[in-house]
């Protein structure tokens, strides 16, 4: 089912090309300003404020002596070219100015006017400027051209990550009025009811409940899907997606299954009903640590033993990189489990131990790859060694579908191409780019399938299956291929059904 | 034209050391309040010294990159270290074994640096996107230490410097003893753009070299789970849950 689309969707050829650079190529591509009530609603004023070049040089200085990290990126780059060719945008538009280090220069150029003595005194030799309206309007364009998925710093010589400094950009643009709707409105509702869709408790127990109801009739098993149950074992902190979103709600299931089949008490929350932190997309930390700490009062709350994150990519980075530290200490749980746990190591461990068994045959219509998703990839790990984010998920898969097939090795693993839609970009106002940053996975995809057929993708986040869904049929593949990595486990799960 | 030339070369080596050491104190100082190593990483202190140090023998990250740039770069830069090295024959008396050993080969190091550079030059010329990215001074300083290099290889090959007198100069230098120094115009140019080298050095893109070791993304252990990691700014809103925070 071919989409008309209002743009030109670049071609999925026989290689990733990189394109000449195309100066003002997506210079019109920006998503819609956060209105007044979003951007209070997050702690930030409610439109532009009259001072806001004084106000963003300022806080550009004080977020550098906040962030070891953006001060060293500022000053290290040394132009060297190396990451200009990684980012899918750059691939998929050819905009200079989504080359990582050009994306980095846009702050850069305004650090170095008014930080650096070689700006302040020889600023057209070293290319520093003013920040000018001009500037702003590109900041607000190309650091929203940034899914944050962090390619570009496995191939800088120094590791400088230019989600790092999108996200310093957006938080500056968020402090002078200048935020993002999308984003803030999101935030804003996790504060106030507990998950990005603002589903109220109601809403949510009714949806579960239906979950029992339909695994009932398919499967004939009384699969519970347990809300604000005190003194389950583990709290299943998961997308809010997996509530309601295809493909996402089949993963839902998986988990519940796998639960179910190893005995284990769970329990979603309803006060944490939410695994998402788009605090970390605006680069916010106060706001990033508040909607964390709602799993910490949820896990006390309910009495909880251990914390399962679902199938999310960006939540789990905040969940294994950032949790202990923004919400911890954690030493109410119980210690013999890391906190937080993803359900992939959760699945691998029951299946190692022998707890559940997978009967692979039941996915043998399907032939499968997997998509690593940036988060999970190239800022966190699963289980007690490096790479094992690549390795667990894989098992896992094999375990429950006898025809797996890799994609090209330079597109997956470290080196994984972003679904086209992190980082805060699943919006449609930002439709187009979301399309054409899709380019290099799906020139990977469609490797994959012309050699080994694929029937579908498998994904462990719930930004990448919305995406993909959106975008797959603009490169001539069904919505319906991409899949929840549980989904599969779901349906090879061998279940006994006197449970 | 001694006396010139050790004010200017004292002068630039404080601008230099100064220099470096406050940058190196505001990286050490500055905190960084989340882990985010890129992964996958070391999960051990020890292991992150092995990644770094790939990084600066290897250029590892670069060599993922682009071949090109890599080999170009990386001649470059042992080209550098070597030349360096070797020219400790100057300071050194008696010359130091292993510099004695490494001092015949000097010009060959000298043309691996400049290979590199002229490489890395075609490179910010030829590739529109380098070329897109590249200021003003990004060219310079690739030409800037091509001269620095083609002057030492003039005085190699062509117009030869009164080695003797450079080496009394030199450990005059280190006696803090201004010696004298006939007036060689390639040396005195070679000694003239090694001043402006360490006096940009602290205030320029060569900051990549301190930088390195502290980069966050390189230079972290993966280990949040195990470890709380709270910067001092970030404790006062951690209330009263927390431990000590990391510095
Ligand atoms: C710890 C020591 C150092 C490390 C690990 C290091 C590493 C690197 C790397 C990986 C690059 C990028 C690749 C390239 O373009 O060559 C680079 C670029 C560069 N380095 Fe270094 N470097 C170090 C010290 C120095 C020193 C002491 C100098 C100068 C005298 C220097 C001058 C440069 C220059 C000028 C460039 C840019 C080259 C270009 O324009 O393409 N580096 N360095
Ligand atoms: C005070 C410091 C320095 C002194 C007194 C000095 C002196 C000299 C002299 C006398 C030569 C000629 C060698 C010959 O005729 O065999 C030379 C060569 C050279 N110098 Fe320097 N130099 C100094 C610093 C540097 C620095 C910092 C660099 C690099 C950035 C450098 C790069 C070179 C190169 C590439 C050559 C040619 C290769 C060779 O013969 O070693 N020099 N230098
Ligand atoms: S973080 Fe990802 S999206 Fe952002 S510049 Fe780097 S490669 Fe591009
Ligand atoms: S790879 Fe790193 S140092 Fe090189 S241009 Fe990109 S950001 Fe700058």
């Amino acid at each position: 089912m071919a989409k008309a689309p209002e743009f030109d969707v670049p071609e999925a050829g026989d290689y990733i090309f990189t394109p000449p650079v195309l100066p003002g190529a997506m210079s019109h591509s920006q998503p819609f300003v956060a209105k007044e009530a979003h951007q209070e609603a997050v702690g930030y004023p409610g439109e532009l404020i009259d001072n806001w070049q004084e106000v963003a040089i300022e806080k550009l200085g004080e977020m550098t002596k906040k962030y070891r990290g953006l001060q060293v990126y500022l000053d290290s780059c040394v132009k060297c070219g190396a990451c200009t060719d990684k980012c899918h945008y750059f691939l998929g538009t050819g905009d200079p100015k989504n080359m990582p280090v050009a994306r980095q220069d846009l702050l850069r150029k305004v650090y170095r006017r008014y930080y650096t003595l070689a700006g302040k005194y020889l600023p057209k030799l070293v290319g520093a400027e003013d920040l000018t309206e001009e500037v702003l309007d590109d900041w607000y364009k190309y650091y929203h051209q940034c899914s944050q998925c962090r390619r570009c710093s496995v191939y800088c010589p120094y590791g400088i990550d230019t989600a790092e400094v999108s996200m310093a950009a957006r938080e500056i643009m968020a402090t002078v009025g200048k935020g993002q709707k999308y984003c803030n409105e999101i935030i804003g509702k996790v504060h106030k009811i507990g998950n990005n869709l603002g589903l109220p408790e109601k809403a949510l127990a009714n949806t579960l409940e239906g979950l029992e109801e339909d695994v009932l009739e398919d499967d004939g098993v009384a699969v519970k899907f347990p809300l604000d149950v005190k003194g389950a074992d583990v709290l299943l902190v998961t997308p809010s997606a997996d509530f309601f979103a295809e493909p996402h709600i089949d993963g839902l299931i998986g988990y519940a299954k796998v639960f179910h089949q190893a005995g284990l008490s769970w329990t979603v929350s309803s006060h944490a009903s939410e695994a998402a932190n788009f605090g970390l997309f605006i680069g916010s930390y106060e706001n990033m640590q508040k909607v964390a700490l709602r799993i910490r009062e949820a896990a006390l709350e309910l009495g909880v033993k251990r914390i399962v994150f679902g199938e999310c990519g960006h939540a789990w980075r905040v969940g294994y990189s950032f949790l202990n530290t923004l919400a911890g200490p954690f030493d109410f749980l119980d210690s013999n489990y890391p906190v937080p746990q993803h359900i992939i190591e959760v699945t691998h461990d029951l299946l190692s131990q022998g707890r559940i068994k997978l009967d692979p045959e039941a996915n043998d219509d399907k032939r499968v790859t997997f998509h690593d998703s940036c988060n999970v990839a190239r800022a966190s790990r699963m289980g007690s060694k490096a790479g094992g984010q690549f390795v667990l998920p894989r098992e896992v898969i094999k375990a429950a579908c006898n025809n797996f097939f890799d994609m090209r090795a330079d597109t997956i693993g470290e080196a994984t191409f972003c679904c086209g839609g992190g980082g805060g970009l699943l919006t449609d106002d930002l439709i187009e780019l979301r399309t054409k940053g899709a380019m290099p996975r799906m020139q990977a995809l469609k490797e994959v399938n012309e050699q080994h057929q694929i029937t579908h993708m498998a994904a462990i986040c719930a930004i990448c299956k919305s995406q993909f869904s959106k975008v797959l049929p603009y490169y001539g593949f069904e919505m319906d291929q991409i899949i929840s990595v549980h989904q599969l486990v779901g349906d090879a799960l061998v279940m006994d059904t006197e449970h | 034209m001694g006396l010139f030339l050790s004010v200017i070369l004292y002068g630039t080596l404080l601008v230099f050391v100064v220099g470096i050491l406050r940058k190196v104190i505001q990286y050490a100082t500055i905190p960084a309040p989340l882990k985010i190593p890129t992964t996958p990483a070391p999960t051990t202190r020890t292991g992150v010294v092995f990644r770094l140090g790939r990084e600066v023998v290897l250029f590892e990250s670069l060599f993922k990159a682009s071949k090109w740039t890599w080999l170009f770069g990386w001649l470059f830069h042992f080209g550098l270290l070597l030349v360096l090295l070797a020219h400790l024959r100057y300071f050194t008396e008696p010359v130091w074994w292993w510099v004695a050993l490494l001092a015949p080969f000097s010009p060959y190091f000298g043309m691996m640096m400049m290979f590199g550079l002229a490489g890395l030059l075609a490179r910010r010329f030829l590739v529109d996107r380098v070329r897109y990215i590249s200021a003003p001074s990004d060219f310079l300083m690739l030409v800037f230490l091509m001269a620095i290099a083609g002057s030492g290889l003039i005085m190699r090959y062509w117009l030869h410097a009164d080695i003797v007198q450079v080496k009394e100069f030199a450990l005059g230098l280190l006696a803090f003893d201004f010696g004298l120094l006939g007036f060689n115009p390639i040396l005195v140019l070679h000694l003239v753009l090694v001043a402006v080298l360490l006096l940009i050095f602290p205030f320029s893109k060569l900051l990549h070299a301190p930088g390195l070791f502290f980069s966050p993304s390189r230079n972290q252990v993966d280990n949040p789970r195990e470890r709380r990691h709270i910067a001092r700014w970030a404790k006062p809103l951690d209330g009263n849950r927390g431990e000590k925070p990391h510095g």
